[in-house]
């Protein structure tokens, strides 16, 4: 076993990006479409503060507020996978990883919920502004924790079989760095727009 | 050639030449009825003209793109194209379809022609670019199956590359979503909405797949640079293309009746848009600058920048340009339009198909490259080619911008033939540049006819 992979990255090291270099242009170019989003909201917010803040009120926050708890433990679930892949141990790997999409499917379970009730209430994109941000841009992140979980259970599924070792295993870093960015979109989307007033 | 089966390439490669001089000298004609209006008329009426200009461009890139890949796949492949007879037999027939329904759009009214094939079973005819009668959009669907299946047999039975990959995923969605043309609601919004699957999905959808691959396979090919080098590169490419152009369509849904939200969809994946044409002009001058050889073939290298460049131009910054919901409220279906349109398809289109037949048609004529001679003629008709159609972009940018301030801005707006008149200087200088670039195609087709030594690398 390569020793020099299996000691924890130290500062004084050459930090290199974890992960194939490709999956960084593709989460820059995800960022940058949130980005865009984002400011689109924050402009249209501007514009009609009133509205926005009116129809923040019928939003469940507490729904939102366990679902970023989901993520960002299911983020802190791969962390424990990509260490465990460097230490050469396989199935924990895997079962980190499986823990991971367990949360994120908890995630869409609780989203589509509320998302159903909004349309039961007879909510849709052509309500009002507010609305077209929340569900659409919910809708994407949605999307977005479904391709998430479908990258982990590929990595999981090979981590399981042997595909990955302390010395290699950049599959795993790859699949975790994307993971990461659909977390941290919703840890703006979610103060964006379900709290801040 | 490495495989003998490659050949098919070479009449579908002089086919799509034939095609294309047609529609320039289509193009020539409506340019002048712009400006003189009964000219030609009652013969070839202006919406004829630019029928048959606008569907010969669609019918000879066709005709490009499957002769690329009846050259690149079994080159990729490794092996000999599944059927080579399917592929000569599928020729002839898009190639009689084709040239009937051209007849039939010049010898009789369309709406005699609607009568005559069939539109009264299934009502497909009459929307713009896909003006085909049924019988020449049935014929489209099995040439275009029949070419997938020959293909697909192909890279199964052989090596799977993702320059291959990409290409078939491309001609598959292209075959796919041209399904959508014999889908005619009788709801104009419905209509519209799913018209654009054909049209948006196919340009700024699946052929840009199509083009990626067959920018890398040529990349390859003359420059030397490791495949991983240029497969990544053409991976993050076509994952751009596909992130920005398949809501991107939303740019198309601002005002047809669709609702509000689209303005917001279309106007933030569309700005992406220029994205993987920026990088497809990044990745022909890294892919050039860091090449491990110097290939003989100089005028196909020309080509290759010029796509990247150009398209990145048409595609890309003429496309953004009226891409945003609030700009677009004043400029759409305006000569902005028009300035986009011919510089997008010249640019990302017809100049990825001429690299291509640049390429390969020395070597399907039994050389590497042609000689020296031949291949100044053909640099010379790339750049008389290239400036003229930017010259045309121009001027019809500024007969745009000129339209919209008369007809939709001004304190007092025109009507739509008065604004007309107003900017006809802009059109005949576009009459004249056109011109320019039909002496351009002229010399490319001298080229081919330039005999000489055959050029060494240097």
């Amino acid at each position: 076993m390569n020793i020099a992979a299996t000691l924890p990255a130290s500062h004084d090291q050459p930090r290199t990006l974890p992960g194939d270099l490709a999956i960084w242009f593709f989460i820059f170019a995800e960022l940058l479409v949130f980005g865009v989003f984002f400011l689109a909201y924050a402009f249209a917010r501007a514009r009609n503060v009133e509205l926005f803040d009116a129809s923040q009120l019928q939003l469940d926050r507490i729904s939102g507020a366990i679902n970023t708890a989901l993520l960002i433990s299911s983020s802190y679930f791969v962390v424990r996978a990509v260490d465990r892949i460097r230490h050469g141990a396989s199935h924990a790997c895997a079962g980190w990883l499986v823990a991971a999409m367990t949360l994120g499917g908890a995630f869409l379970v609780l989203k589509l919920t509320e998302f159903a009730g909004k349309f039961a209430a007879g909510i849709t994109m052509s309500t009002n502004t507010f609305f077209m941000f929340y569900i659409g841009l919910g809708f994407f992140h949605f999307m977005h924790v479904v391709l998430g979980m479908i990258i982990l259970g590929w990595v999981a599924h090979k981590a399981w079989r042997g595909g990955y070792s302390a010395a290699n295993h950049a599959g795993v870093e790859t699949g975790a760095s994307y993971w990461h960015m659909v977390d941290l979109v919703w840890i703006v989307l979610f103060p964006l727009i379900y709290v801040m007033h | 050639m490495k495989y003998q089966s490659q050949a098919v390439a070479k009449p579908y490669f002089i086919a799509a030449i034939g095609l294309f001089l047609g529609q320039i000298l289509f193009g020539l004609i409506m340019g002048l009825q712009y400006v003189v209006g009964d000219y030609l008329f009652p013969a070839i009426p202006f919406n004829v003209a630019r029928m048959v200009h606008t569907n010969l461009l669609i019918v000879w890139l066709l005709f490009g793109f499957m002769g690329a890949a009846y050259y690149l796949i079994p080159e990729e492949a490794e092996r000999e194209l599944f059927s080579p007879k399917l592929a000569l037999a599928m020729f002839w027939i898009f190639l009689v379809a084709g040239a009937a329904t051209i007849l039939g759009y010049l010898l009789v009214p369309y709406a005699t022609l609607a009568e005559m094939t069939g539109n009264n079973i299934l009502a497909t005819m009459g929307r713009e670019f896909l003006e085909q009668p049924l019988p020449t959009k049935v014929g489209i669907v099995i040439v275009a199956l029949a070419m997938l299946f020959n293909l697909s047999m192909t890279v199964l039975k052989g090596r799977k590359t993702a320059i291959n990959l990409v290409l078939l995923l491309g001609l598959w969605g292209l075959a796919i979503f041209f399904l959508f043309s014999f889908y005619n609601p009788a709801n104009l919004v419905k209509d519209k909405f799913y018209w654009w699957w054909v049209v948006h999905l196919w340009v700024e959808g699946v052929w840009e797949l199509i083009m990626g691959a067959m920018l890398a396979f040529v990349l390859i090919k003359v420059t030397g640079v490791d495949r991983e080098v240029i497969e990544k590169w053409l991976y993050i490419i076509i994952a751009m293309a596909l992130i920005s152009g398949l809501i991107g369509t939303g740019h198309h849904y601002y005002w047809i009746g669709t609702p509000e939200y689209w303005q917001w969809w279309g106007s933030v994946f569309s700005a992406m848009e220029p994205i993987p044409f920026f990088m497809m002009t990044l990745f022909a001058f890294n892919m050039v600058n860091r090449r491990r050889r110097e290939h003989p073939n100089q005028a196909a290298v020309l080509w290759a920048l010029g796509t990247g460049v150009m398209a990145f131009l048409g595609a890309g910054v003429w496309g953004f340009l009226h891409t945003l919901a609030p700009v677009n409220f004043y400029t759409h279906g305006s000569q902005i339009t028009a300035a986009h349109g011919h510089m997008a398809f010249y640019g990302a289109y017809a100049l990825v198909v001429l690299t291509m037949i640049s390429y390969t048609m020395p070597i399907l004529r039994g050389r590497e490259a042609n000689s020296r001679k031949a291949q100044v003629v053909e640099m010379w008709a790339f750049w008389l080619m290239t400036i003229a159609m930017v010259f045309i972009t121009l001027f019809l940018t500024a007969a745009g911008i000129l339209q919209i301030w008369l007809q939709r801005i001004a304190a007092e707006p025109m009507g739509f033939m008065a604004a007309q008149d107003q900017v006809a200087l802009f059109y005949w200088m576009r009459e004249i540049t056109g011109l320019v670039f039909f002496t351009g195609l002229v010399l490319y087709i001298v080229s081919f006819f330039i005999k000489g030594e055959e050029a060494r690398a240097s």
